[in-house]
């Protein structure tokens, strides 16, 4: 029986890979380090060898004994397949989620569950954080651990977190809308949720190892970083994985999004949240190799000596920004153009309306993904880089807010002459996202005026901005997709009223959390500080408040989703009555998404054009006239 | 579209600009000026929030209104207008954000330029950073000390230098802020600026850039003098700059 359990793909066959990885890891470096003579043990802080290879091949073997990979080695190998009966398609139980599944949908469930774990365990770092900075000086952490909590909060909540919460939503919402069975490269949409917790899973243990959690924060400038204790490998490495993820999942968008959309669904009649994961998936792809490349870098300073960041050996302390941001600012509309999707759908089936100027906001994300690689510099004004980089990186930093400011006007068009249904928490934080995302957005506008950030750059202003944008923009739209598709993913309704409940908690703790940290980044205090001038006391005090209400109010959003996820009213196939794809099959969707695939007739969101249809599905020909196409004139002809 | 007060819509988003302004220009956000550069980046900052006030206030009402006129009655299952858009109004909300954004652009750029203009009188002086302190000195005087002294109205040309990891410079109320890089004075770094304080008084210098464990409290003693015969006083007892240091200042820019 042991050893039918080690033979089959599952998690004791991980466990043994997983020690068989690490241990091979291990014995290559002492054997290398014996033969060449060296001591078997280099426990310099930026060293350990015999740790950080482990932590590579441990890993890999895990993803192998999961059972990723059984499918390609026997076809490498020449070994028969196992023919494709779809016994790993669908779910049945809660265990067959703990298992490498190819069905989007539990991969789509996989990746959401799997990210709001690393959202919760991110969030408790961040109560942390807020309970240290309630009072000037230092009481509950000390500064080592503090600079650990506050790098290691960013790193989960972002490569963890929000970059693939969007993947997970996107998984398993966008097949259904573009009338696909499933996505292009069911196995390595596996291979890329498998690799997340490994990413997580990595970040987290380097509170274990000596030296504690990395400490240089999310961005780990070198030669911080280069010079960092142990824990700065993991935080190399965990990127990789997550980026790794990353790459291979916008790969599968892009193939799927351009191969498989169901006959008569043109460009034109893409629901936007398909054009945004599109914008999305050309950023991942050409932006992340950016930030591995980067990070390996960084990891081959501490371990193999060299010196691309040793100013004193010929290295170029600056230009990891440069190559750091190159990738990381693309990563900001990473983080946003999914949310930009999702608000689309939301708006506009909450308020039975068109998308207002929905070519515009088409050609608008495709605006912000071509700019978005103008603007990285943008983060170094004060940084020391060549002067005369900085005008011409502000022109197009305020640029970018012009396709950005037509999806915020074209939402709002949106709303005009509608029926607006704020019953739904999804509407409610999808309108709140576009208040919260306005002030956000012009606050970035400040940051990007050269004179203004000299002053702000680097300070408590800083903190107040990406949160606003992040916390503000990305997550309320994250909240918008959960509540919005929850009862096609669940067949279930959940509870609205504790839905408001949550709403109005985050939008008041949102606002009281991070608006008066503009006002003290201002005044003079800076960022990534445990302790701080006394004069800011007061207003750090009312900070924390507000993040405990924050805080708090996320554990009524947690317990709402498992209740009635078990309990709920059943939902049925349309409970907003939307036009789009996948609310036209049953919910949860069948095995296979669609017994015929469906035909497109029309635009997504036709809502009060009398007779208009966007698709029409298996079993309905008979009622519905063929296709007109209309514009094409085609329909004329003949 | 019938039946929508425009005008009186707009009169709401004027007068809501004008008390957005006014309420967010009461605050003295940036605090105490003490430089030649502090009211000029102030005043960009408020054009700033003028006009950002103005894109708020359009934001707000059309949301407002919206929500307002436009929400479903329970049990009203009907659609919305089947509006696809406008295109003159889709021109005109991308043109006019381009205007500001453009204006906005050119401005920060006029305020850089005059913030960066040197004068012959400069005093020069050298930071360094080092995990956790800084260090200044003065070539022109051949002294060294460990708190920043300058002169009311006399130019300050700041050379920054790192001996370990980044550092960055920040005195709020010059509004002014540099990075010290490791490997300064080289190619590609631009490690010099200027600022012109121009208030006597005691400040302090602010570390900004993430550093290691006591980046906290990594600051410094900034001191202005009334008068350049002050200064000089206090100049004349500190420690001259040690002879041993050319050297390994030679290798590094070698």
């Amino acid at each position: 029986m042991i050893q039918a359990a080690l033979v089959r793909p599952g998690w004791w066959r991980a466990l043994a890979y997983f020690l068989i990885g690490s241990g091979f890891g291990f014995a290559l470096v002492i054997g290398l380090r014996a033969i060449a003579g060296l001591d078997l043990f280099q426990t310099e802080q930026t060293g350990y060898p015999h740790i950080v290879v482990p932590a590579i091949t441990g890993p890999l073997g895990f993803l192998v004994g999961i059972g990723c990979f059984d499918y390609w080695f026997r076809w490498a190998s020449g070994a028969p397949t196992i023919p494709d009966d779809h016994a790993d398609h669908g779910a049945r139980t809660w265990r067959d989620y703990f298992k490498v599944n190819t069905d989007h949908k539990v991969i789509g469930v996989q990746y959401v569950c799997t990210t709001f774990f690393f959202f919760f365990v991110g969030g408790f770092m961040a109560m942390l954080i807020r309970a240290e900075l309630a009072q000037p000086g230092t009481q509950i952490v000390d500064p080592g651990v503090y600079n650990g909590l506050f790098s290691t909060h960013a790193a989960l909540m972002i490569f963890v977190f929000v970059i693939p919460v969007f993947a997970g939503l996107a998984n398993y919402v966008l097949p259904l809308m573009i009338g696909a069975p499933d996505m292009a490269f069911p196995r390595l949409n596996a291979l890329s949720f498998w690799m997340l917790p490994v990413a997580g899973a990595l970040f987290l243990a380097s509170y274990f190892v000596p030296g504690g959690a990395f400490d240089a924060g999310w961005t780990g400038y070198a030669p911080l970083s280069t010079g960092a204790p142990l824990g700065q490998s993991f935080f190399n490495l965990g990127v990789q994985f997550a980026g790794a993820s990353s790459v291979a999942t916008a790969l599968n968008f892009l193939v799927t999004i351009i191969t498989m959309r169901a006959p008569g669904m043109t460009l034109w009649r893409m629901p936007l949240l398909v054009w945004a994961n599109l914008s999305t998936s050309l950023l991942v792809v050409a932006a992340t190799p950016f930030i591995a490349g980067v990070q390996f870098m960084v990891l081959f300073d501490r371990v193999l000596n060299t010196n691309f960041f040793e100013s004193a050996f010929g290295g170029d302390v600056i230009s990891y920004q440069h190559i750091f941001w190159f990738y990381s600012h693309p990563a900001v509309y990473i983080m946003m153009l999914p949310g930009f999707g999702i608000v689309s759908e939301v708006i506009s089936t909450h308020a039975r309306k068109p998308i207002f100027g929905y070519r515009l906001m088409a050609l608008a994300l495709i605006g912000i993904v071509i700019l978005s690689y103008t603007v990285w510099a943008h983060h170094m004004f004060v940084a020391g880089m060549f002067s005369w980089l900085r005008v011409p990186m502000m022109i197009t930093t305020l640029l970018i807010a012009v396709p950005t400011g037509i999806k915020i006007f074209s939402w709002l068009g949106t709303l005009f002459e509608a029926k607006i249904h704020l019953k739904s928490t999804a509407m409610l934080f999808a309108l709140a996202f576009i208040v919260t995302f306005t002030i956000g957005g012009i606050s970035g506008v400040m940051l990007g005026m050269i004179p203004i950030d000299i002053h702000v750059s680097d300070t408590y202003f800083v903190v107040a901005h990406i949160h606003f944008v992040l916390f503000g923009g990305s997550v309320f739209t994250i909240f918008a997709g959960v509540y919005h598709w929850f009862p096609k993913m669940t067949g279930r309704m959940y509870d609205e009223r504790l839905g408001r409940v949550h709403f109005w908690g985050t939008l008041i703790g949102t606002w009281g959390t991070f608006v008066p940290m503009h006002w003290i980044g201002m005044e003079g205090m800076p960022r990534r500080v445990a302790d701080y001038a006394s004069e800011f006391g007061a207003w750090n005090l009312e900070i924390s408040i507000a993040a405990f209400i924050l805080g708090a109010v996320q554990l009524v959003f947690l317990y709402n989703m498992i209740v009635s996820w078990r309990y709920g009213p059943k939902a049925g196939p349309n409970p907003w009555r939307a036009k789009t794809i996948e609310w036209q099959v049953s919910s949860p969707p069948p095995i296979f998404n669609f017994d015929e695939i469906p035909r497109v007739v029309g635009g997504p969101y036709e809502y009060g054009v009398p007779g208009a249809r966007h698709a029409i599905m298996a079993g309905e020909k008979a009622e519905v006239k063929p296709p007109e196409r209309t514009e094409a004139g085609i329909g004329a002809a003949s | 579209m019938q039946g929508v007060p425009y005008l009186r819509l707009l009169g709401l988003v004027v007068a809501l600009t004008v008390v957005t302004s006014v309420i967010m220009l009461i605050p003295d956000w940036n605090g105490e000026q003490a430089s030649t550069a502090a009211p000029k980046i102030d005043q960009l900052l408020d054009v700033a929030i003028i006009l950002s006030s103005f894109v708020f206030s359009v934001v707000m009402v059309m949301l407002g209104y919206s929500i307002h006129r436009w929400r479903a009655r329970p049990g009203d299952e009907s659609d919305g207008a089947p509006l696809h858009g406008n295109t003159r109004l889709e021109i005109a909300w991308t043109a006019i954000p381009t205007a500001i954004v453009l204006i906005l652009a050119a401005y920060s750029w006029i305020v850089l330029d005059d913030m960066e203009a040197t004068a012959s009188n400069a005093m020069p002086v050298e930071v360094t950073g080092q995990q956790y302190a800084w260090s200044f000195e003065y070539p022109d005087e051949n002294i060294q000390a460990d708190e920043l002294h300058v002169v009311k109205d006399r130019q300050v040309a700041v050379e920054m230098r790192a001996l370990d990891v980044l550092h960055s410079f920040w005195v709020p109320e010059w509004r002014v802020k540099r990075d010290a890089v490791p490997g300064a004075p080289g190619s590609g770094i631009d490690d010099d600026f200027v600022v012109t304080p121009d208030r006597a008084g005691t400040f302090t210098l602010v570390c900004t850039e993430l550093c290691g464990l006591g980046h906290a409290t990594m600051r410094a003693p900034v001191v202005v003098h009334e008068t350049q015969a002050e200064f000089d006083r206090w100049a004349a007892e500190q420690e001259p700059i040690p002879p041993e240091q050319p050297q390994p200042a030679a290798a590094s820019s070698a």
